[in-house]
């Protein structure tokens, strides 16, 4: 019998992922045999450091592009950026999350780990250029933060989110895996480049009816993934039950990673539907912008109103994927960045005030923090205001980039929506500043700041500003990615 | 003799599938499943396809229905309850329902020939055999075939860990019962 002839494999161009997989891999046994129960948190440090050597291993790929297995993942400048933005989440996660697990009593090694695969499954949804990888890109991410979601397991709420997010993420994967079968009994290949390839050769049959249903099955499974209205209920209540550190991290992590999937999947393969996509994922949009925005309003619980804020921002970046364009793919590198350095910086604020007997998030908690910690007040009020897109801060750029662009890319009307509902959220992030700095202080609430958190609060708040005054580096940088096709 | 075995396991098929439907018993109900499951994969057989013939067991006759048995088992719920249907426009509904799905798969039978080779072409001589299959999952799709081992590999991590910070909450409420040291892993 003839032996199988495994076709030749770039394992450069996966290089990062590869680091990432194996060293969470190992560091799971490791943790289990190595790592005492008391001094888990050198796990996390480990994590950290696999990370970081993940990153350092993608510096030397700037200049390679190419596919490999059989075409399935590709790497360009556009995965790679994004491949950095994820390890950079997965850090910051790992930092916050160091001293709130002992503090809350749920530390096990194995989170560590697990933020590790979510990584992967995040920097695999950047790279695949195949239905079939995406989707376990999907999967991986999802399964794990059923488990993350559901880490503070005895407490109710947090079993509850799990619940919800698994049971909602079910319905999700089968509506993508029946979307890709549906677009391959349309066109028969998985591989995008092929699908537009298919498409656009006239000679070619295509039932129409199959591949609108299946593009549909898919753009819903993104619309909830990244909780786009009217797919986003769960967000509060998910993000509400989650272990905070947890929260931030789908808050930022789930969006990018979808968001690039979805990107890379209209651009590569369904140009030639954008007749179709642009009008349902433009109501899509306005519909989230408005809805998200008007949610956040009337919120008192801060982790909440961060919630309806993310789903809020889920339609500005979706401005910047409408728009088929390099022009676009680069405002969606930026705006992804600037918001994820503010939302971990946001939600890590949160984690101080956070109190292990009495987790109200309330917007309390916040009044008169200037008198308590006025460092601490100046780092959400800077976070506040690049989440409102205030000058100058990285929030504003991004913003600005992205509104350009869709302007440009001839979506005005959905601009409009997206000036006015940034001038609406403006007061409820306001709202935050006002309570901080006006208010006296009440109760007796004592920040916990471990070193972590202040690590993480004082890189995201720096980074936050220095990219609202100083852009030029990172649309540098952006403005030289290109989605390549990958086929 | 195909035909004689032919009729035979789709005569047991059906059989199972009848007193599945009509056993009181959850077990004896999931037991009669399995017969029915059994008697698919004979004639997936028949149908040339042993890799179906195989997945079949091993997931479906194998793998669900002891999940099946399981969940019957821990929740208690061998007998039907006689409780008054809360659904009571269900069964019509689902009746009329399967008469007319019966209905297609009749005219779908008589009017396809079923020997007609499927539209696009003959199937490959190999196609949907073992063989090829694991030529497949070893070279074009050997990534999703690695990721898929990653992915049940978190899945496993995730029953663990969720697991043992139950065991851990339990021991913090009842100190005195139950030492915390025999809950370590």
């Amino acid at each position: 019998m003839d032996s199988i002839q495994i076709p030749p494999i770039d394992f450069r161009l996966i290089a990062p992922l590869l680091v990432v997989t194996t060293w969470a891999m190992v560091l799971l046994l490791v943790d289990v045999f190595a790592i005492p129960a008391n001094r888990k948190k050198l796990t996390g440090y480990l994590a950290i450091a696999g990370l970081v050597v993940a990153g350092l291993v993608a510096i030397p790929l700037w200049d390679v592009s190419g596919s490999t297995f059989s075409n399935m993942v590709v790497l360009d400048r556009y995965s790679l950026i994004l491949t950095w933005i994820f390890l950079i989440i997965g850090a910051l996660t790992i930092t916050m999350a160091l001293d709130y697990l002992p503090r809350h009593g749920i530390e096990q090694g194995e989170f560590y780990p697990l933020i590790m695969f979510a990584v992967a499954g995040m920097i695999l949804m950047a790279q695949g250029t195949d239905l079939i990888v995406l989707f376990l890109g999907v999967e991986l991410l999802s399964i794990t933060l059923y488990i993350l979601t559901g880490f503070a397991y005895p407490r109710l709420t947090s079993e509850e989110a799990a619940m919800k997010y698994l049971v909602l993420g079910a319905f999700a994967a089968g509506f993508f895996i029946y979307g890709i079968a549906l677009t391959y009994g349309a066109v028969g290949t998985t591989n995008l480049a092929l699908i537009a390839e298919r498409l656009a050769d006239p000679a070619a049959e295509t039932n129409q009816l199959l591949l609108l249903a299946g593009a549909s099955l898919i753009l819903i499974t993104f619309a909830f993934k990244v909780a786009l209205v009217p797919f986003h209920m769960w967000t509060p209540d998910v993000y509400e039950g989650s272990p905070t550190p947890v929260a931030a991290f789908m808050s930022v992590g789930t969006k990018g990673a979808s968001f690039a999937a979805l990107l890379r999947i209209l651009v590569t393969a369904l140009p030639a539907l954008e007749p179709f996509w642009l009008p349902v994922l433009g109501m899509l949009a306005a519909l989230t912008m408005i809805i998200g925005n008007l949610g956040a309003l009337s919120q008192t619980n801060v982790k909440r109103m961060l919630a309806y804020s993310s789903v809020g921002h889920a339609g500005y970046i979706l401005l910047s994927i409408m728009v088929v364009s390099e022009r676009g793919a680069q405002a969606f590198l930026f705006y992804t960045l600037a918001y994820t350095l503010t939302n971990l910086g946001a939600f890590a604020v949160v984690i101080a005030l956070e109190q292990r007997s009495n987790a109200t998030w309330s917007l309390d908690d916040f009044t008169g923090l200037y008198k308590r910690q006025p460092l601490l007040a100046l780092a959400m009020a800077v976070f506040m205001f690049s989440l409102a897109g205030v000058p100058p801060t990285a929030g504003f750029m991004a913003k600005f980039y992205v509104f350009t662009t869709a302007y440009e890319g001839g979506l005005g009307w959905l601009v409009l929506i997206g000036v006015l509902t940034s001038a609406l959220a403006v007061f409820f992030y306001l709202r935050v500043v006002i309570r901080m700095f006006m208010h006296e202080p009440q109760g007796e609430l004592e920040p916990t700041l471990d070193r972590g958190l202040s690590a993480d609060i004082a890189i995201a708040g720096g980074l936050t500003l220095l990219f609202g005054i100083v852009p030029a580096p990172i649309i540098f940088l952006v403005e030289r990615s290109l989605v390549a096709a990958g086929g | 003799m195909d035909f004689v075995l032919f009729f035979l396991t789709a005569a047991i098929a059906l059989a199972g599938a009848i007193a599945m439907l009509v056993a009181r018993n959850a077990i004896h109900s999931a037991l009669f499943l399995l017969l029915n499951f059994g008697a698919i994969a004979v004639l997936f057989l028949l149908l040339q396809s042993p890799f179906l013939f195989t997945i079949q067991l091993s997931i479906y006759a194998g793998a669900i229905m002891v999940l099946f048995l399981f969940v019957v088992m821990l929740l208690g719920a061998e007998q039907v309850e006689a409780a008054q249907d809360k659904l009571p426009w269900q069964q019509p509904l689902a009746l009329v329902m399967g008469a007319g799905l019966l209905v297609i798969a009749v005219i779908t039978a008589v009017r396809g020939g079923s020997n007609d080779a499927p539209p696009g072409g003959e199937a490959a001589e190999a196609f949907g055999d073992p063989a090829s299959l694991g030529e497949l999952l070893f070279t074009e799709y050997l990534l999703p075939f690695q990721i898929t081992g990653i992915i049940l590999l978190v899945a496993v991590i995730g029953v663990v860990v969720l697991n043992q910070q139950r065991t851990q909450a339990q021991s913090e409420e009842t100190p005195g019962e139950r030492p915390s040291s025999s809950v370590q892993p």
